[in-house]
């Protein structure tokens, strides 16, 4: 660690961490209660369990995206941070705000919490992964607002790179569509159509510049290649996802009341979207193979080049497989969603934040790298959520293919409920391997505490 | 990445690449916005105070997290984008002050205490969607 402000970023990736935990855990009692329907009801009720579990996704890779920000630009920049003592108290803040917002989604009626909270001044409440209180929402703005205000004078102190620069875009462009999750008119087609405009421009649009900002900075670190070669690459991957990612937004427009011609335009452009997925792929696995030193940590490099595949699979391969809206016109709101949306989300944005945590943990606790004892149960670790993702995905696949058949395709289709009775082993299975995935994600944290010989940092 | 390819040329095509993109989306949303109005069924919404009521109460009662609404929403409970022309008003108000079954090992929706009123609202907004042109999807009646 070369700068002394660089460690705030230790305590955003233990809360991260944390709320990883909530997230599968809670993701395990929906998963049961796609199979044993009863399974803690009325005490935990499915809609309960998936806001935790959607909602703790989302504030923990925030928190990673934080953290890895936080140690990346000093280290970029070439200057302390220009205020670690807002970077904690904003991570306390945040903290706290995601607490008691879980602890109000466990403890109260939704209604009633939306009463409470002042739903009635400016309804935002109730929409998919927008679920958060009024409160908790203008919370997040200003813990946002915050941290931009510090990375900023940062970056405006010190040494500008291509690195900073498209991590810096990429959190500025998060915080400003967020600002769409306050607009909720009652038109409900207007309401969809702008809902996309925070869900859709963070995750295929504006998130994949922080991911591709960390990837380049850890692969700069891990494999020595030239920082040019490597600042190129990441400005034709951006380019790559921004062209494809931003029209791509079409696809979600096909049958929301929205005019047809978005089938041509979300079609069109978001089969290119796997394009930058690829992109990145490759640029993990050729600076990796023109490495010019051999980094002791081996497992912040596997991370990095899981992130390259999983993310091209997850979100490329799965996306492609229902974007076209001939396909998506039978796929549309079934388990193929679910699938996209699990492996996709791990692959791309859990894995980049787990490579920048695997990279800098040591070196916040004073080591170039783990024991090569704690790095093979790290690797372990790896192995195991990333095929239990991989059989989730499979399954919700399976599940979603014989959905999409027995309620919609089918000469006499089913209904919704009659359908769902019929994918019950394919939830099972799911379940299992969710099981899988928690165990992995123990063995990770395990391998935090794993002592053995290590090399100063 | 040949000499002449240089990072401030990647950066420059960054640039124009996404601006004009950006401005093409822009340029669509316009036209969108022009459309929609034939499509949203909104001198409906203007003339039936029920069905913004109804939508409120659909997102302070958090169904989205069960069901989907024209596709989007939590996969756990049936599609109610069409459940107005599936069931029928009567069926939707009895079927919703009857939650929940208990019947064990089936998936539970949660009693929810609605007034009269209140249900008029939530039908009136399940009719409102209904109704939107969602371009001839779901593919049929079962959503």
């Amino acid at each position: 660690m070369q700068y002394k402000s660089q460690a705030v970023a230790k305590y955003y990736f233990v809360g991260a961490i944390a709320l990883f935990v909530a997230q599968i855990l809670f993701g395990l009692v929906m998963g049961l209660q796609y199979v044993v329907g009863d399974f803690l009801f009325p005490e935990i009720p499915f809609n309960v369990a998936r806001m935790v579990h959607t909602n703790a996704l989302i504030v923990w890779l925030l928190m990673g995206f934080m953290g890895s920000a936080y140690y990346l630009v000093p280290e970029e920049t070439e200057t302390e941070l220009f205020s670690p003592k807002l970077a904690i108290a904003m991570f306390w803040i945040f903290l706290v705000a995601a607490g008691l917002t879980v602890v109000g989604y466990l403890m109260v009626p939704y209604a009633a919490l939306a009463k409470m909270t002042g739903n009635d001044l400016l309804p935002t409440m109730g929409r998919e992964f927008l679920e958060q209180p009024l409160p908790t929402k203008l919370g997040i703005v200003v813990v946002a607002l915050a941290f931009l205000f510090n990375i900023t004078m940062t970056v405006l102190k010190g040494r500008k790179t291509a690195i900073s620069l498209v991590l810096l875009m990429g959190l500025w462009g998060l915080a400003i569509f967020f600002l769409f999750s306050f607009y909720n008119p009652s038109n409900l087609v207007r309401d969809k159509f702008f809902w996309w405009w925070t869900v859709h421009l963070w995750v295929e649009g504006v998130w994949e510049l922080i991911l591709g900002a960390i990837l380049a900075f850890v692969l700069i670190k891990v494999t020595g290649v030239d920082r040019e070669v490597i600042e190129k690459w990441l400005y034709v991957i951006i380019t790559l996802t921004l062209i494809t990612g931003i029209i791509g937004t079409g696809h979600h427009y096909y049958w929301i009341g929205t005019p047809e011609y978005w089938q041509w335009w979300g079609s069109i452009f978001s089969a290119l979207e796997p394009i930058p997925f690829f992109a990145m792929t490759l640029f993990a696995f050729n600076m990796v193979n023109r490495r010019r030193r051999e980094h002791p940590n081996k497992a912040a490099t596997l991370w990095a080049l899981g992130t390259g595949v999983m993310s091209f699979l997850g979100a490329g391969v799965w996306g492609f497989l229902h974007t076209l809206a001939p396909v998506n016109f039978y796929t549309h709101g079934t388990q193929i969603t679910a699938a996209h949306g699990h492996m996709a989300f791990y692959g791309a944005y859990v894995m980049v934040v787990i490579t920048m945590i695997s990279y800098s943990m040591p070196l916040m606790r004073g080591r170039a790298a783990n024991s090569n004892k704690a790095q093979v149960m790290e690797m372990w670790s790896f192995w195991l959520m990333t095929i239990a993702i991989v059989f989730i995905t499979l399954f919700l696949t399976a599940a979603g293919i014989l959905q999409v058949w027995l309620q919609r395709v089918s000469a006499n289709p089913m209904s919704y409920m009659d359908t769902q009775d019929q994918l019950s082993l394919f939830y099972w299975l799911r379940e299992g391997t969710g099981v899988i995935f928690l165990i992995g994600l123990l063995t990770y944290i395990a391998s935090f505490f794993v002592k053995g010989e290590t090399a100063k940092a | 990445m040949s000499g002449t390819f240089t990072t401030s040329t990647a950066r420059n095509i960054f640039f124009g690449g996404t601006i004009f993109f950006a401005l093409v989306f822009l340029a669509l949303t316009y036209q969108n916005e022009q459309i929609i109005p034939q499509r949203d069924q909104h001198l409906q919404l203007a003339s039936n105070p029920d069905i913004a009521a109804g939508k409120k109460l659909w997102e302070t009662h958090q169904c989205i997290g069960r069901h989907t609404l024209l596709g989007e929403g939590a996969y756990f409970a049936p599609e109610l984008g069409n459940v107005y022309k599936r069931r029928g008003p009567d069926f939707i108000k009895a079927w919703i002050a009857s939650q929940p079954t208990h019947t064990p090992g089936r998936r539970q929706m949660p009693q929810f205490g609605f007034t009269d009123k209140e249900l008029d609202e939530l039908v009136a907004f399940f009719k409102y969607v209904s109704e939107i042109d969602t371009a001839k999807w779901p593919p049929n009646i079962q959503g």
